[in-house]
């Protein structure tokens, strides 16, 4: 399967502190690729890199759509990496608008289309443009997703009313509005009960199956191991900004290194004493 | 801390009130109870010492029953928010009325109340406009009055230098206005909260200073004056009638309460254009946009939404009924000068949209009523020896600091959704967001 994006030598340097060293990986189109690795690891700046949140201090961020198109993340202003590249993204802490309604906030995602530029948003006040007809496919599209992650029934509540878990599926939801090739997920199981990771699970499972949606390649930070190993095709770990392991779920499980930054240095050196000895 | 703590409540509720007491006579002492009157060849300082024993009983008594208030019943939030309910529902019904009394009014209220519903009308389409800016992006915006400045001196000259009508001004007015809301939003893009505020408060500094000292072009501290009335399809309306007059053309007397009428449904159809267009926008995806960018400029800009652009229109479309206000204000009242356009002006129209409610277009309409309005009933009322209207920012400022006490969100707070699949409910104002510029 053909690589959607490819992550080569990525360095993110704050000041003093090396947060990426270069760091390569690859997301392939296609399949959920879960980055994961102790806290302070790196993880969430290589996605605030790659959804241009920060401008990397060097490397290359290369999105190559199923059409052919090519993408510089690391050159591309803010804003464009969703509108044009279509990268998608969540938070780690919530990010809805809290005060628009579910349904709304699934509109504000499809800003782009019901507006194509400023122009044609001021027309729209005199009814011209052609305005109602995208509107009604909006809204149609927002009713898809809202019955997707089961909140038809509450569409018209305010987003920050909603349950805990229910604003986690409606993040997920609002991102995938946009229409992603990619979509990139910060903690999405963070302070989900048992069944709620499942529910989770499977609705990743869908998007990216394509059974909801228009089918996308995941990229997902997540502590909650069983949904890394239920649902990844591969998995990534970081450690102090470098990688220190790649491969499916199953050959990073038993990893001595992987086990190693997760259980603490100590098992590596103690292991050295025991040969010695 | 220990020894407040073993006090009886009514001890420290007396304790209290006389601490209030103190500090009110601490500020009326030489607010109200000192004045100069005009003496023989000097001012001469009295003293009235009646009224600052009122104010200080006032504030003493009330200060008391406030704190009785509290302890007969601790769950004070209750009835603010069952007041906000009410709010909300009555607003469906006194919008309505509000219209049909203001449509109506030339037929029953005299010149001088046709002028003060001319000044309200000014203040509610300012108060609108400024809402785009601030009640629907979150865009602190001090230097409002920039922009009325721009849309006045845009207008006069034109008007004086090629002559050109109210109504072929108006769009130049709004398209100037809305230039330099382009020209000020650039810069300040990178901004949020207090250094916008202070941004923008400088930015209508400048804009004032300039129009004071470019005397060739804005005639300076003089201001301008002959500028033109507007025309009702051309018929003047001038105070003697004449040829081409509006009182010539219907065959009736000339009249200048014709005028103001004309005036005030000139207004009164341009407040409603503010209105009717901001409300549009809202259920719109540019205001929608505006509203996400209030809650959440993070997340906004991950959906795609190109901020710089939505920012600029938003100061830009705010800025353009500004400039319509301005050319307005510069045809009725046929002269201007830079004293109209000071910081007090915009304070003011802030003022009405933050009472009001940030994002309710009702509640600004009521505050502007009501500061603009209320204040000028004042005019006449003499208390105790007092002109009311001498305590007007005094009595402004005790209705902020009682509105925002008891409804800090502003008289109607909440928010309609701008989409909805079933029947719109209203949200809550604890939810939504006010934007930290």
């Amino acid at each position: 399967m053909a690589d959607i994006l490819s992550v080569e030598s990525l360095t993110m340097r704050f000041g003093g502190l090396l947060a990426v060293d270069s760091l390569s990986f690859a997301v392939r189109a296609g399949e959920i690729t879960a980055v994961i690795g102790p806290n302070g690891a790196g993880k969430t700046t290589v996605f605030n890199c790659i959804t241009g949140f920060y401008r990397p201090t060097s490397g290359r961020l290369a999105l190559t759509h199923a059409g052919g198109d090519g993408f510089e993340l690391q050159t591309i202003p803010g804003h464009n990496i969703a509108r044009r590249a279509r990268v998608a993204r969540t938070f780690q802490n919530i990010r809805l608008f809290a005060g628009m309604t579910a349904l709304e906030n699934l509109m504000v995602a499809q800003h782009n289309r019901l507006m194509p530029n400023v122009a044609s948003g001021l027309l729209a006040v005199f009814g011209l443009g052609g305005y109602r007809p995208i509107q009604h496919a909006a809204i149609e599209k927002a009713k898809l997703w809202l019955d997707a992650i089961g909140l038809m029934a509450r569409a018209d509540d305010p987003a920050g009313a909603l349950p805990y878990g229910a604003q986690r599926r409606l993040e997920i939801a609002r991102a995938m509005c946009i229409d992603p090739v990619l979509l990139c997920l910060d903690e999405p199981a963070a302070g989900l009960n048992p069944r709620e990771s499942e529910e989770l699970s499977d609705l990743l499972l869908r998007i990216r199956g394509g059974q909801v949606g228009g089918g996308c390649s995941i990229l997902l930070i997540e502590h909650d191991m069983g949904v890394v190993m239920r649902i990844s095709d591969h998995v990534v770990v970081l450690d102090h900004g470098e990688k220190i392991s790649d491969g499916t779920p199953a050959e990073v499980r038993n990893d001595p290194h992987v086990i190693a930054a997760y259980l603490g240095e100590g098992d590596e050196d103690e292991g050295h004493e025991a040969s010695a000895a | 801390m220990s020894g407040t703590a073993l006090r009886s409540p009514a001890a420290r509720a007396l304790r209290d009130a006389f601490l209030s007491a103190l500090v009110a006579l601490g500020i009326f002492g030489v607010m109200v109870g000192l004045r100069t009157d005009p003496g023989a060849r000097s001012l001469v300082l009295s003293w009235h010492p009646v009224p600052v024993a009122v104010a200080v009983a006032i504030v003493f008594f009330g200060r008391l029953a406030l704190s009785g208030w509290r302890i007969a019943r601790p769950a004070g939030t209750a009835a603010p928010r069952r007041l906000a309910e009410g709010m909300t529902h009555a607003g469906r019904y006194v919008a309505p009325v509000f219209l049909i009394l203001a449509l109506t009014l030339p037929l029953y209220a005299g010149r001088y109340y046709l002028d003060l519903g001319i000044l309200v009308l000014t203040y509610v389409m300012l108060g609108w406009g400024l809402n785009i800016v601030v009640g629907l992006a979150g865009l602190l915006d001090l230097g409002y009055v920039a922009f009325y400045a721009v849309g006045a001196y845009t207008f006069a000259i034109a008007a004086t230098t090629f002559g050109l009508g109210f109504w072929t001004c108006l769009p130049l007015a709004g398209l100037f206005a809305a230039i330099f809301g382009v020209l000020l939003g650039f810069p300040v893009l990178r901004l949020r909260g207090d250094y916008l505020a202070i941004v923008t408060l400088a930015f209508g500094e400048i804009v004032r200073v300039v129009i004071l000292n470019w005397v060739s072009l804005t005639g300076g501290p003089n201001g301008i004056s002959g500028i033109p009335r507007p025309t009702l399809f051309g018929l003047t309306f001038l105070a003697d009638g004449g040829p081409g007059s509006f009182a010539d053309y219907f065959g009736i007397e000339p009249n200048i309460t014709q005028r103001v009428i004309f005036l005030f449904y000139v207004i009164l159809a341009m407040a409603l254009l503010t209105n009717w267009v901001s409300l549009r926008l809202r259920r719109l995806p540019l205001g929608r946009a505006w509203e996400a960018l209030r809650e959440d400029e993070v997340a906004c800009r991950s959906l795609g939404i190109n901020v710089t652009v939505t920012k600029l229109t938003a100061f830009s479309i705010g800025a353009t009924f500004g400039g319509f206000a301005g050319a307005f204000f510069a045809t009725r009242q046929a002269f201007i000068s830079p004293e109209s356009f000071t910081f007090i002006e915009s304070a003011i129209v802030l003022a009405i949209v933050v009472l009001g409610g940030l994002g309710s277009q009702l509640g600004v309409a009521l505050a502007a009523l009501v500061m603009i309005g209320g204040s000028e009933m004042l005019r006449g009322i003499i208390i105790l020896g007092v002109d009311l209207v001498e305590y007007r920012m005094l009595l402004f400022g005790i209705a902020l600091v009682v509105v925002m006490v008891l409804r800090p969100r502003g008289l109607v707070s909440g928010r309609t959704p701008s989409v909805s699949l079933g029947r719109p409910r209203e949200i809550s104002a604890e939810l939504v967001a006010e934007g930290r510029g």
